[in-house]
């Protein structure tokens, strides 16, 4: 399956407000689309992806490319989000840098990147451009919204703001709220991100060489929080890497070791140290019990909606608990509310990972929402 | 649908249009038939994985969730029926869980195995061993607490707690029994209501 990466670009006039007060004008999203609009424009979803993901969410970019989509072990045809069936889209986030308006962009005003420049968002932001998407699309309600981590923020930011344009929130090992801890470990990463002298306050983009040790010590940081301690002694234990003893040196000598700096460096030649200040900061302001002071009352007007609501027993960065609050909360202002906290040892990476139970858990719920919706639409 | 006959008799003892919540839901049999046949606006919580995943690919709306937690994120008289069935001997408080279905909603409908049946009295006497029952699928392993209990020592509950009784119906297999229930009945259904 090959796709295309599209490109929509608004507010060239009139500029989006963002939440802290600044606009961005003009702003570009990058999308992809998977299977076909209806004739009613009624069988669209909305897939949102985490902190490092991006639109590419399924199939391939070209005939050589060799790993697929993100998620495309649940978006394809006859899979959970059976593109047979529904229009799937997913598009980049603001702030990010695969092709949506980020700081790895030109500032049309000084015609260079705008690094520190571009202004500061939040996840409602980001959601406020997808809905400009869906607009342009001409869709006027989709079937459902969903992701996990930083995803389901988006989902739940749907749900809470925008619940007239959705049928359906499938918010996956999330939060609604983002706790103390999971600020720290954003905070470490972006410190890691300060302490390199190339990142330069940001200044980085016109040199050619980024803070990639930052970047790399950020990325390690935040793959240990996808882990579990279960999952790391089965994947590595504690082994070590090319070596029969302790080498008494300050190398690369455990497995585990190896395993974090190589997916430190590879992520440093595919995302933008700036993106990542800016995308963790968004992800720290997410808190939905603001402004009203109760999670129950930011929902009281989505009461209408369907809810999936996902979590795994070995998350330890969006902890089940997170998820049963939600649920407690939609519960008590009387949603329509299913919740699964799925066995896993595979920690926060879980949903991605636990292909099989999603694929039933998504098919069995997207399979109710279609007979609800979908019945004798064209 | 072809229904277990007890919970045949709960699903005859349900109006019409009526807000459900199926405590222990299993895999959704039940809910899934009143929603169906008596147009019930129904979700359960249930506490297994496979229970939950089952109701989903029913089309139902249920949370994963252990009941002894209580219901406290549903607000007071939000349902109109609180089913339990065959669950209450497994629960570390029934009386509890009496009271809180009956805050959530305005009628409780509770089956349980009666263990004063016959088969059961005469069982303990002969081998000396706390009976099996029979229509029970879940048998003491000598892990999980259990509570035996019969149909008397249920309705002096009821009464200990001040809840009434609206609505009984015993039964042996799908036979309703009149006469002699205490000893010949397997299954009792009650539906009971706060004293007005």
């Amino acid at each position: 399956m090959i796709v295309p990466i599209q490109t929509f670009t608004f507010a060239e006039n009139d500029p989006l407000v963002l939440e802290s007060g600044l606009t961005l004008s003009p702003v570009n999203l990058a999308y992809e689309t998977w299977g076909e609009l209806n004739a009613d424009k009624n069988n669209a979803i909305l897939i949102c992806h985490a902190l490092t993901g991006s639109a590419h969410a399924a199939g391939y970019h070209s005939e050589d490319d060799k790993t697929p989509g993100w998620w495309d072990d649940c978006i394809g045809p006859g899979k959970a989000f059976d593109t047979d069936k529904f229009f799937v889209i997913c598009s980049n986030v603001i702030g990010g840098c695969y092709g949506s308006s980020g700081p790895t962009e030109i500032n049309p005003e000084t015609g260079k990147a705008y690094g520190l420049n571009f202004p500061v968002i939040t996840i409602g932001d980001m959601v406020r451009a997808q809905v400009k998407l869906i607009d342009h699309l001409g869709i006027d309600k989709l079937v459902c919204v969903a992701g996990g981590s930083m995803g389901g923020m988006q989902v739940l930011e749907w749900a809470a703001h925008h619940a007239e344009r959705i049928h359906a929130a499938i918010p996956i090992a999330t939060t609604s709220q983002h706790s103390p801890m999971e600020i720290a470990f954003g905070e470490v990463g972006r410190q890691a991100i300060y302490a390199d002298p190339a990142w330069n306050k940001g200044d980085y983009h016109e040199s050619g060489t980024g803070p990639d040790a930052g970047l790399a010590v950020a990325r390690m940081v935040g793959h240990i929080t996808y882990l579990s301690e279960e999952s790391m002694h089965q994947k590595f234990g504690r082994r070590l890497h090319n070596l029969e003893k302790y080498g008494y040196e300050f190398e690369t000598e455990f497995e585990v070791e190896s395993y974090l700096r190589y997916n430190g460096s590879k992520f440093t030649q595919r995302f933008d140290a700036n993106s990542y200040l800016y995308i963790t900061k968004a992800m720290d302001y997410f808190d939905l019990t603001q402004p009203s002071g109760t999670l129950a009352a930011s929902f009281a007007q989505s009461t209408g909606l369907r809810y999936l609501v996902v979590s795994f027993t070995s998350d330890w960065l969006y902890p089940s608990y997170h998820s049963k609050e939600l649920v407690r909360a939609l519960t008590a202002v009387g949603a329509d509310v299913t919740y699964l906290d799925i066995e896993s040892q595979w920690g926060h990476d879980a949903f991605l990972l636990e292909v099989e139970t999603m694929t039933g858990l998504l098919q069995s719920f997207l399979g109710r929402l279609e007979k609800e919706i979908l019945a004798g639409t064209k | 649908m072809i229904l277990r006959p007890d919970l045949l008799t709960i699903a005859q003892l349900i109006p019409t249009d009526a807000r459900i919540l199926d405590l222990g839901c299993d895999d959704g049999e039940l809910l899934a038939y009143l929603i169906e046949n008596k147009q019930a606006r129904g979700s359960g919580i249930e506490l297994s994985e496979e229970g939950v995943l089952a109701c989903v690919r029913r089309g139902l709306s249920v949370r994963q969730g252990n009941i002894e937690e209580g219901l406290a994120d549903y607000p007071d008289n939000s349902m109109d029926v609180v089913i339990l069935s065959q669950t209450l001997p497994f629960l570390n408080n029934p009386s509890f869980m009496i009271n809180e279905m009956l805050r959530v909603g305005k009628r409780a409908i509770v089956s349980i195995p009666n263990w004063g049946y016959w088969r059961c009295r005469i069982e303990f006497v002969l081998t000396g061993r706390v009976p099996q029952f029979p229509d029970f699928e879940q048998k003491w392993d000598g892990g999980k607490r259990w509570q035996l209990f019969t149909l008397s020592d249920f309705e002096d509950l009821t009464q200990w707690i001040e809840v009434e009784i609206d609505d009984r119906v015993y039964l042996e297999g799908n036979q309703k029994i009149d006469r002699w229930a205490r000893w010949r009945a397997r299954t009792a259904v009650y539906a009971l209501t706060k004293p007005s």
